[in-house]
């Protein structure tokens, strides 16, 4: 019996069963976002959702291209319950992002984990672990309320693991299985979530042919992704700056 | 009488002067701003691996707009080279670098340092719910050491370098080596010691915008690359 074809026909469709209420990781830091999904889910209208994500991006404008979409726009849209991410004030102290503007007015809940802590409750969530201990944050105004305990004469705090419904995860490849290859940084956060979701669903600029790819060098294997989607020519896009420039150019 | 110009330090030659304190064979991690300015000036006579938070281990200077990729970036999005010796990990394993303390130092932003050592970089105010942590409290309690890379004072002319630290913290007692526009600081518990100043800078000015005891380390110079 030859292995499930997984291949959606579009990101409406792989999206479409996705309830209010529902919990969904986010992949994607700076590289590695799955915009076509986001957007999807944004076209889709679910809403009391709870995001757990890096950072939301900015938003503010859904605008015409995929690019424009970002979980940012959710939350601008009041489509988000809570979220759990390592950044809810921008890295620009004089800017004001959407999460920190709903969370004041108590509109939204965040939860601010370090980004370390946030990558190890995910991995732990898709490992079958419960809880871990980090030395990370002790002395810190987060540790209130943690659990402290010593090891081998130092401090460390419990976190507990992080589960969700659904992952939204952006891989270069996928064979019709959902095994996965990432490329670069692009990698990320989206094997943990991967791993760490009931249901994974994956945006991918190529499909292949089971088979096709080898497999000492697969990244994610197939039995953590339910669903793939091709992400049509216009949707592949990536913004880019470098040195002595700095103005955004769209490319592969 | 004429008042003679004198100028503050440039990011540049900030993110310079900090570089030259890596050691030969160090794995170093850039925070976002200014920091990651640092892969452009690592020192020709030292191997050093620069490690970001998205997982590469091995990366190397700015990319040009043409040599840029959208998925080699740093950990601040900005697009970078990778190394010969480079490899990718996924996020989880790139805090594993960290947090098993394999970072020999972590160099970071910051808006307040304690003379305790004690690092403020994730929150501009007490009473405000939200802020940006990212990486940086890993980094700042699983590094052998931490460098700050910050102006010597606010906007407004406050000092960022204090006896405590007003804001909330991002670790206690780990900065061992402060670079500002007037020069380079070790905190000492009770103040600061100045090893380096700005040029044209005196002791006197410079304590006059810092806000703890400021000492002179013996052989206090003027700001040297190299």
């Amino acid at each position: 019996m030859p292995a499930p074809n997984k291949r959606f026909a579009d990101f409406a469709s792989a999206v479409a069963d996705i309830p209010d209420g529902a919990t969904i990781m986010i992949g994607g830091f700076g590289a590695g976002t799955p915009h076509n999904l986001i957007k999807a889910l944004y076209e889709h209208g679910a809403r009391d959702l709870t995001l757990i994500l890096n950072a939301a991006g900015t938003g503010r404008d859904p605008g015409p291209g995929p690019a424009h979409v970002t979980p940012s726009t959710l939350i601008e849209a009041r489509r988000v319950r809570k979220a759990i991410m390592a950044f809810t004030a921008s890295t620009h102290p004089s800017r004001t992002t959407p999460v920190e503007e709903l969370q004041e007015a108590g509109e939204m809940e965040a939860e601010l984990v370090p980004q370390g802590t946030l990558a190890e409750r995910i991995r732990a969530g898709g490992a079958g672990i419960p809880a871990f201990y980090t030395p990370t944050a002790v002395g810190t105004e987060l540790a209130e309320g943690k659990e402290h305990r010593v090891f081998n004469g130092r401090t460390y705090l419990l976190y507990e693991a992080l589960t969700a419904d659904y992952a939204f995860v952006r891989a270069r490849n996928a064979d019709e299985f959902g095994n996965l290859v990432f490329r670069r940084a692009e990698r990320n956060f989206n094997p943990l979530m991967a791993m760490a979701a009931r249901c994974t669903i994956v945006e991918t600029e190529e499909i292949v042919p089971i088979g096709a790819l080898d497999p000492d060098h697969i990244h994610t294997p197939g039995i953590y992704v339910s669903r793939i989607v091709q992400i049509p020519p216009d949707g592949i896009f990536h913004i880019t700056r470098g040195a002595a420039g700095g103005a955004g150019q769209q490319g592969r | 009488m004429a008042t003679q110009e004198k100028t503050r330090l440039t990011r540049d030659l900030m993110a310079a002067r900090i570089a030259a304190e890596f050691q030969d064979g160090w794995i170093v991690n850039l925070g976002v701003g200014m920091p990651t300015m640092c892969s452009d000036f690592l020192p020709a006579d030292r191997f050093i691996v620069l490690h970001s938070e998205n997982g590469l281990i091995g990366y190397g200077r700015n990319a040009t707009v043409e040599e840029a990729t959208p998925y080699v970036v740093n950990a601040g999005t900005f697009p970078v080279l990778l190394q010969p010796f480079a490899s990718i990990v996924h996020h989880a394993d790139a805090f594993a670098v960290i947090r098993s303390g394999r970072l020999d130092v972590g160099v970071l932003g910051a808006y307040e340092v304690g003379a305790n050592g004690d690092l403020a970089n994730w929150k501009t105010s007490r009473e405000k719910k939200g802020g940006g942590i990212g990486g940086a409290m890993d980094i700042a309690a699983c590094a052998q050491r931490i460098f700050v890379l910050m102006e010597h004072t606010t906007r407004d002319g406050k000092p960022r370098l204090l006896e405590r630290c007003n804001l909330p913290i991002t670790a206690a007692g780990v900065v061992k080596l402060v670079m500002t526009d007037l020069g380079l600081f070790e905190p000492d518990g009770e103040g600061f010691t100045a090893r380096e100043l700005a040029p044209g800078f005196s002791l006197e000015e410079v304590q006059a915008l810092t806000g703890a005891p400021l000492r002179a380390a013996a052989g206090l110079r003027e700001v040297q690359i190299g």
